[in-house]
């Protein structure tokens, strides 16, 4: 019979160690609370993690850490992250980018960390558009962009009001919407000042380490403040009653209840852990698709600066009109992101070990999910093929035979990958399209943080953590 | 406990809760949001060290007592106190 001994029973319980579990967790933790935070898969860090294969380290979700400021920045959300998590900036070890561009037909805008560059290019290629720039981004920087309450704008009228040149509008979008829209074809006002913050007026960076030196420094942190923590072992189900969480079972047949929920694995993932009420969300009520994407990922025993790819991300598109859609085919190879992590100003000259090229397109799901075993590899090789040479075009040539030759090592993951390790549905690397701002569920006592509440990438959804751990679980109890 | 170490106490825990600020010269009647970069997720951190560090609750009521470090003084000096009393 199920007795519930006083050790089943705790302050908060967090659902999924990624980004966002995490820094919630360790913000518990400073108060003093009593945490557990549960986790399926056998490594933290969810969406943005690593893997190994043939003895190689991969990073998943890392090209840029966004929003990078320097140490000391005042009022950037950086900064806020850090002091939040009591985490030094040095320890983060983050080194700025070298410079990044967004690549269409006939037409280049660079952009650096200092917005001076962007300024001067957008200057340079739309003359005509320059006091008009300027103008959207001061509305930019005076938008509060945290308010949780505020009415849902539409990006794209928004930037047809402050803009005239619709190639200037698009060439604008395609970063922002690669790095952080879970929605087809427009932006949340609100996402674009997010994003155009994140982008242009603050920027990227990088440790040397990538994304295991950032998931390593948070589970230091959830270890000197004993945050309790459970891997491999994800919630099964949530059983409700009286507008509240009564009990929560996990995958390993324990039993616990909790004062307060926060769930980071995603809205409609979450509504469907309820097993005996029907879920408050479904992905049938989504008005448009879930955002997914495939990725290569090719080593070399060279250095890509050594080919003349110097830049640290590359956005391109080979349309005037920049599709930001769920393709029907497989992959849609005509944009995407183009990343090279080596090149990042590292202290002292330091170079990574190896060449790496990586290349990010959107995919469709549905594709991918129910192929059998043979048909998906063939596949896998097919596109890796289309997206290298797709991204190619947007980088200075070289020979293949130059490439075959000094590439040593390639992976890719696709849509069922994602789903496959994260739970997402859809692939969904953003989550679904509508963010619930607020957290708030139809339950007393679930909460949601991370992708569906609406910060996303690896600062916001760290940001996300603090700020729902702090509303939900700080300043109302 | 006098106002001035109670004061103290206050810049302590802020130096802590945010080290990349200065606090040598913080004026007394002044907000201290107006002289620092804090927002109100900083000053949950202060409420809560207080309630680490030295014992004391401070409702949500009262979050406003601790705008600037004559509020503070005035407002925690009386619970510093009257714990030590005890
Ligand atoms: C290819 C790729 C590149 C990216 N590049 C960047 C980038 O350059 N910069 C950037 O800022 N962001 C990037 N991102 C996005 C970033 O990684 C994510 O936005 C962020 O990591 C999301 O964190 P989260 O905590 O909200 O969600 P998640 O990481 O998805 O965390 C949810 C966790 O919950 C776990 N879980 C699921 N179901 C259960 C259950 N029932 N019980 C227990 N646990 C469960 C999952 O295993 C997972 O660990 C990239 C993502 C991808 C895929």
């Amino acid at each position: 019979m199920a007795r519930r001994p006083r050790e089943d029973h705790y302050d908060f319980l967090i659902i999924g160690a990624g980004m966002a579990g995490m820094a919630a967790a360790i913000r518990l933790g400073h108060f003093g609370k009593k945490v557990l935070l549960l986790e399926r898969h056998a490594i933290i860090g969810g969406l943005n993690s690593f893997y190994k294969q043939d003895g190689r380290k991969y990073d998943v979700g890392l090209h840029a850490v966004t929003n990078y400021v320097p140490a000391g920045t005042k009022r950037a959300p950086l900064t806020k992250l850090l002091r939040q998590l009591r985490i030094s900036h040095a320890d983060l070890d983050l080194s700025p980018q070298k410079v990044s561009r967004v690549a269409f037909p006939g037409h280049d805008l660079r952009f650096s960390n200092d917005f001076i560059l962007l300024e001067s290019e957008v200057s340079r290629v739309f003359p005509k558009e320059i006091d008009r720039f300027r103008n959207l981004t001061e509305k930019v920087k005076s938008f509060d962009e945290l308010d949780l309450q505020g009415p849902k704008l539409s990006a794209r009228k928004i930037l047809s009001e402050e803009l005239q040149d619709p190639l200037l509008i698009d060439m604008l979008l395609c970063p922002l919407m690669y790095y952080g829209s879970a929605k087809e074809g427009d932006m949340d006002f609100y996402q674009f000042v997010i994003m155009f913050k994140a982008l242009f007026l603050e920027g990227f960076a990088r440790p040397f380490e990538g994304v295991r030196h950032i998931t390593q420094l948070l589970l230091r942190r959830l270890r000197e403040l004993s945050v309790e923590r459970i891997m491999n072992c994800g919630v099964q189900s949530l059983r409700a009653g009286e507008g509240e969480i009564k009990e929560v079972l996990l995958d390993n047949g324990r039993v616990i209840r909790a004062d307060c929920i926060l769930s980071t694995i995603g809205s409609v993932e979450t509504a469907a852990l309820v097993e005996n009420e029907a879920p408050f969300v479904r992905q049938a009520e989504e008005k448009t698709p879930r955002l997914s994407f495939v990725e290569t990922i090719s080593v070399f025993d060279k250095q890509p600066v050594d080919w003349g790819w110097d830049e640290t991300i590359v956005f391109f598109s080979d349309q005037e009109k920049f599709a930001y859609e769920q393709p029907d085919d497989y992959v849609d190879p005509r944009s995407g992101v183009i990343c090279v992590p080596n090149n990042y100003q590292y202290p002292d000259e330091k170079t990574l070990a190896e060449g790496f090229l990586r290349i990010t397109c959107l995919a469709n799901y549905d594709r991918w999910v129910g192929l059998p075993e043979e048909t998906y590899r063939a596949e896998k090789a097919r596109w890796f093929e289309e997206m290298v040479r797709s991204a190619r075009r947007f980088l200075p040539p070289v020979e293949d035979a130059e490439i075959e030759k000094h590439q040593v090592g390639t992976d890719m993951f696709t849509p069922r990958t994602i789903t496959k390790y994260t739970g997402h549905l859809g692939g969904a690397v953003y989550g679904a399209p509508e963010k619930i701002r607020d957290g708030r569920t139809p339950y007393r006592n679930l909460v949601l943080a991370g992708t569906d509440q609406g910060f996303l990438g690896i600062t916001g959804s760290m940001l996300s953590g603090i700020s729902m751990a702090n509303l939900h679980g700080l300043q109302s109890g | 406990m006098t106002k001035e170490e109670c004061k103290q106490v206050v810049i302590d825990i802020i130096n802590d809760i945010a080290p990349d600020e200065d606090t040598s010269d913080l004026k007394p009647d002044v907000r201290l949001r107006d002289q620092l970069d804090l927002d109100s997720m900083d000053f949950l951190d202060i409420v809560m060290e207080l309630r680490k560090q030295h014992g004391i609750e401070v409702p949500e009521a009262d979050y406003q007592k601790l705008a600037s470090l004559d509020s503070c003084a005035e407002y925690l000096t009386p619970k510093f106190n009257e714990k030590n009393a005890v």
